[in-house]
């Protein structure tokens, strides 16, 4: 490709020059580096300090502040709860990742359609009218819910054409703080992962929070416990 | 504003495009109301973190430690995401990644045939290299499609901020736009509303069909992760996802400040921006992803980033400014200018603008240009209070008026200039932190004599003596909040107690400004 071509030395070039600006900082080795980050203070919250109880209230008010809705059920109530909402939204055809039962520990509701993606296309997944799945952790402080790429939750084009979301979160997998989520993520980094605060939504005219621009419009909660 | 670039070799003085904009009521008044609106919310929820302080200092610290071992980061960035099936190119200037994006869009459609079309993820660094302009030149139409970036672009204007570009427009100005040049067959945006709902709905029908059809896509990012060979973007509209997730091909163009050591590193960051930039606990979304999908197809097939220099190993050069680079794109310092806040982006003749961008574009310049930004500010602070990695934006602008004056006398032979006295006097005291808080203090008094307050009990600076008077020709000062914010900070424990921190803050952060 021509882009190499162009910025032939560009590599060795930029490297140099950093080099050059940083001085001894960049003769440290790997293991240096790696020392000199482990002390770098973090003083900052990094383990929950409120009561189980507490961190549920916590997501499900902060979630219901960026205009999601929330509801709560015991485990063995999920299927019929989905039915529930789904009913209440007026919603049918719904696209459903693999693994979603067994992530929610519950076989889907009679009644509907859950078609299973299995690499439908960008047009195929505009048509239906909203999607079901699992998340990976929740985080109560930031009211945020994190979907990667396993089975349960899937892909992300189907989270994000159809306009409407319904998201099981457990209760297992909720945490209080942001530093919680990202240890608990760690191990599996390297996968597609979407954090999502609500609704898609936008504050560019006035700054007016206005919700609902290109992602989904609409953001429904189911939490079990 | 013109659809002329913001080119900061070619721009006006800020002295004299500020007297310019002030004049526009219209444009004071939308600038002022928008970021008086992102203050409040910030401060709240800036308030209702009591380890908000302990953030900062670990953010600042990460990013100074990136910056110390940059070129050991980059490659480890690169390795990984190498291995993770996504290619790199790195980029010696603004020339070379223009040339670098062009040549990937050409070969990324199918049949060899150039795409003709690329849609877009609202990027900062993109504007820097005035990208657009360079796609349009290959025969290649870039649709912006953050809702801001699509009022500028449809406008034909400039962004004026580096977190909401239009925020300069109000929703009549911005509804006429749309009606104007919102084109798609089979829809009429004529008689559009005047709802900000309206006019996010119009943006939705039009972007839309883009995104389903458009196979090669173009940002920026917010963070490169060394540790795994990740990349993390930040976002509201979901605009960002569906150009990331979509097409089948997607570069990033990334400056080589961009990249963090770990993926725990994001925990800092990702509670620091979004609170200073939009005053959100979390912004609606982020996507994090690291090369290529080879299992599922989830996200593009090819992946590219494009690592630029572009004047930054300058600034890294250069110690004194090196905290320049720490810089994570919030906006916060900007909302919190008051010289921002009455001249808006424009002014400054770059697409960085405000505080953050009188510091960073004439570096960009190598100081060869844009030399009247480290001027365009009153040095009162409030852009270092509100920063989330605490880069000492007054010290930085000292320093590089020094710079420019340095150059000057060099080029016109001055035997006695009063500002190089000036400044090396001011300069003293920015060096030391203790007299720094001192001269703030003393700032506040002597500005007594001097400000009037204006009908909301605001006060005003008309007049200053001296070489000083220059500022208030073209512009009144708002005078300095009566409390810094670390005056606050330093206080709180020992006010009234119960009182909730946010409330402090809100007062702290709105008195005055
Ligand atoms: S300098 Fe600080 S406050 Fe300004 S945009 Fe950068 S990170 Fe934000």
């Amino acid at each position: 490709m021509g882009a190499e071509v162009v910025a032939e030395g560009a590599r060795e070039e930029v490297l140099r020059r950093i080099r050059a600006a940083i001085g001894e900082g960049s003769l440290a080795d790997a293991a240096e580096i790696r020392g000199e980050w482990q002390a770098l203070p973090r003083n900052y919250k990094r383990t929950a300090s409120l009561e189980r109880a507490a961190i549920l209230e916590m997501l499900e008010d902060r979630l219901r502040d960026y205009d999601a809705s929330v509801v709560r059920v015991k485990a063995g109530e999920v299927g019929a709860e989905i039915a529930r909402v789904l009913a209440g939204r007026g919603k049918r055809r719904m696209v459903a990742p693999k693994g979603l039962a067994e992530a929610i520990g519950e076989s889907l509701p009679a009644g509907f359609e859950f078609v299973v993606d299995d690499g439908l296309t960008v047009a195929e997944l505009d048509t239906f009218e909203g999607v079901v799945t699992a998340s990976t952790v929740a985080i109560a402080e930031t009211g945020t819910i994190v979907l990667q790429n396993v089975p349960g939750q899937g892909r992300r084009a189907p989270t994000l054409i159809p306009d409407y979301h319904l998201c099981v979160v457990r209760a297992e997998d909720v945490v209080e703080t942001v530093p919680e989520a990202m240890a608990r993520l760690a191990g599996t980094a390297q996968l597609a992962t979407t954090f999502v605060s609500g609704p898609s939504a936008t504050a560019d005219i006035e700054m007016t929070r206005i919700k609902g621009v290109h992602g989904p419009r609409f953001l429904d909660v189911i939490l079990t416990e | 504003m013109s659809g002329t670039a913001l080119d900061p070799t070619t721009a006006p003085k800020f002295q004299v495009a500020a007297k310019a904009l002030i004049g526009d009521s219209q444009l004071r008044k939308n600038v002022r109301h928008a970021t008086k609106v992102i203050q409040t919310k910030r401060a709240k929820v800036v308030g209702e973190m009591p380890d908000w302080e302990d953030l900062r200092e670990s953010g600042m610290q990460i990013r100074q430690h990136t910056m110390r071992h940059l070129d050991y980061y980059l490659e480890q960035f690169e390795r990984n995401c190498r291995a993770a099936g996504g290619e790199v190119h790195w980029a010696r200037n603004a020339e070379e990644a223009r040339q670098i994006v062009v040549g990937i869009v050409q070969a990324s459609g199918a049949e060899g045939k150039s795409p003709t079309e690329v849609i877009k993820i609202k990027s900062m660094t993109t504007e820097e290299i005035q990208l657009n302009k360079a796609l349009e030149a290959a025969g290649i139409h870039a649709y912006e499609t953050d809702l801001a970036e699509l009022i500028i672009q449809l406008g034909h204007d400039q962004p004026s901020h580096i977190v909401v570009p239009a925020l300069h427009k109000n929703r009549s100005q911005i509804r006429e736009i749309f009606r104007r040049e919102m084109k798609l067959p089979g829809v009429d945006f004529s008689n559009l509303g005047g709802t900000p709902q309206d006019l996010a709905d119009a943006a939705r029908r039009f972007l839309r069909e883009k995104f389903l059809r458009v196979k090669t896509a173009v940002s920026g990012a917010n963070f490169l992760i060394a540790e795994t060979g990740g990349v993390c973007i930040v976002e509201s509209e979901g605009n960002g996802r569906m150009c990331l997730t979509l097409p089948e091909t997607l570069i990033s163009v990334a400056g080589i400040d961009k990249v963090v050591p770990t993926f725990q590193d994001l925990e800092v960051m990702l509670q620091l921006l979004p609170r200073s930039a939009t005053g959100e606990r979390m912004n609606p979304y982020n996507s994090i992803w690291t090369g290529v999908d080879k299992v599922s197809p989830d996200g593009p097939r090819a992946f590219h980033v494009v690592l630029m220099d572009n004047a930054r190993t300058e600034i890294l050069a250069d110690e004194e400014a090196r905290q320049t680079l720490n810089c994570i794109r919030c906006g916060a310092c900007q909302n919190a200018c008051p010289v921002y806040q009455q001249t808006g982006g424009h002014a400054y003749g770059s697409v960085y603008a405000g505080p953050i961008g009188a510091i960073l574009t004439p570096q960009l310049m190598e100081m060869h240009h844009a030399q009247s930004l480290p001027y365009a500010s009153s040095l009162c602070g409030a852009c270092y209070e509100v920063c989330p990695v605490k880069i000492n934006i007054p010290e930085v602008l000292i320093h590089l008026r020094n710079k420019v004056v340095k150059q000057q006398s060099a080029g016109l032979k001055l035997l006695v200039n009063p500002e190089v006295m000036a400044l090396k006097a001011v300069a003293l005291v920015f060096r030391s932190e203790g007299v720094f808080r001192v001269s703030q203090k003393l700032g506040r008094l002597g500005e007594l004599a001097l400000s009037r307050k204006d009908g909301q009990g605001v006060g005003w600076i008309e007049w200053l003596p001296g070489m000083l008077g220059g500022w208030t020709r073209v512009r009144d000062l708002r005078v300095m909040p009566k409390q810094t914010f670390r005056q606050w900070f330093e206080q709180r424990g020992k006010d009234a107690p119960g009182r909730r921190a946010g409330d402090a803050v809100e007062k702290a952060d709105g008195d005055g400004r």
